[in-house]
């Protein structure tokens, strides 16, 4: 399993990497729209609620255990976030994305909107946008005030973090603290012309533009996921190697023991046979005094 | 990069899927109609519909691409189209689509139902992507 989750992980690094160039586009686009005035635009999924009651938390983990920390990590920040909304006294609710996150949840009685689940190793465009329409529909529909993403983000094969990121609604920090690498701070932007006008493109750009960064989620998670298994089934190799390592020489002690002890009768019994009566007395009257004292 | 070719990109969220030098792109925009750009084309952002987008390579050569929707953005003499789903030309199975169009037209004649209408644009996009409509009247919707 070490090495299937080792392959794996150039794999999904590969996706990781490939899923740049879209995501970096498109928050370009985005950030052009908003320069050009698209900003002044009515969309609800740019707009901050002043009254924020019930915050989603879209919680990505795995389908499978096997992975050391790695569901454990994310399921307690996505718990610590919500056990901190409850003392202020407001309403949460988890789209979990995996099975283990969602397993977790359910057993605990915690509130749970949706669930997703059976393509955490691999996941496609097609499910982040599932997710999207999913999360975005709800959010229109006032079910959620705000949503936000847990996910384990994959800096490198050696270390991953659990983080925390808003979704929607997206604010001029959120569209520009992207997923992508950092904004370049390349000029002005351009005198654009647009077709249609801004606004239009814009409302059909923002849902776009979370699926997008949903499935960049998924794909750090993906990665993140692989790494923490091949770090726990490494570990796990080794230590079954020290075990039978240390069985393998109390074995091998205890065989010692039983071939030496048949040896040992072996010798004995011949002397007896072959030998003086004297050794014969000597044995017997060992034997007779250790039955005699154990009586 | 010479005065008179231009950089061109087709992106999904998945991969690259073309990446290459130009001299024109013509794409169909939400309700803009057919658009050509050609090198040192002013900045434009566009919203696209499901359309038979054509890259003329800086060879000559024609690259025909069904775009399934997305967004064209032109700016410093490159052209990016990004699409949830685009596919070129060699990859479409022509006699799949043909299938996809007379299903969803059959759907269209018992019902109107926005599923098969962007199921009979995205077939109208891969089979004009892949030689035209030949025998395959528009449909008047």
């Amino acid at each position: 399993m070490e090495l299937i989750a080792a392959s794996r992980i150039v794999k999904a690094q590969q996706r990781v990497a490939a899923a740049v160039p879209y995501s970096e586009q498109i928050t370009e686009v985005v950030k052009d729209l908003a320069a050009a005035g698209g900003m002044s635009s009515q969309s609800p999924l740019l707009k901050s609620r002043e009254q924020v009651r019930t915050t989603a938390y879209v919680v990505i983990s795995a389908d499978r255990g096997l992975c050391g920390g790695y569901n454990a990590g994310v399921q307690r920040a996505a718990e610590g976030e919500v056990k901190a909304d409850v003392l202020d006294g407001k309403q949460y609710a988890l789209v979990t994305v995996g099975r283990k996150a969602e397993g977790y949840f359910r057993f605990r009685g915690y509130n749970i909107a949706a669930v997703y689940g059976g393509f955490s190793d691999s996941p496609t465009y097609a499910q982040a946008r599932a997710i999207g329409e999913d999360v975005v529909a709800r959010y229109l529909a006032g079910e959620f005030d705000r949503v936000e993403l847990v996910y384990t983000r994959f800096i490198s094969a050696g270390s991953q973090e659990v983080v925390l990121r808003p979704l929607v609604p997206l604010d001029r920090e959120v569209v520009q603290g992207g997923d992508g690498k950092a904004p370049d701070a390349a000029g002005t932007p351009a005198d654009y012309e647009f077709e249609p006008d801004p606004a239009t493109i814009l409302d059909t750009l923002l849902p776009r533009y979370v699926e997008a960064r949903i499935y960049a989620a998924l794909l750090n998670a993906a990665a993140s996921e692989h790494a923490f298994r091949q770090r726990a089934m490494k570990s796990a190799t080794d230590n079954a190697e020290e075990l039978i390592k240390n069985l393998s020489r109390i074995m091998n002690r205890a065989r010692q023991d039983s071939i030496t002890t048949e040896i040992m009768e072996i010798v004995g019994g011949a002397e007896a046979l072959s030998g003086g009566k004297k050794n014969v007395q000597i044995v017997d009257l060992g034997d007779i005094t250790a039955v005699g004292s154990s009586n | 990069m010479s005065a008179n070719t231009m950089q061109v990109e087709l992106v999904s969220p998945e991969k690259v899927i073309f990446s290459g030098e130009a001299t024109q792109v013509i794409t169909r925009t939400l309700g803009g109609g057919e658009i050509a750009f050609l090198p040192g084309h002013a900045p434009f952002l566009a919203a696209l519909v499901e359309n038979h987008t054509r890259i003329t390579l800086a060879d000559g050569n024609v690259l025909d691409v069904a775009v399934h929707g997305g967004f064209v953005q032109v700016s410093g003499n490159t052209v990016s189209i990004l699409s949830d789903i685009a596919e070129l030309a060699v990859d479409i199975d022509r006699a799949r689509a043909l299938r996809a169009k007379e299903a969803a037209e059959e759907m269209l004649r018992k019902e109107h139902d926005a599923e098969a209408v962007s199921a009979l644009s995205r077939a109208h996009a891969r089979l004009a992507a892949t030689g035209g409509l030949a025998g395959t009247p528009q449909a008047s919707h």
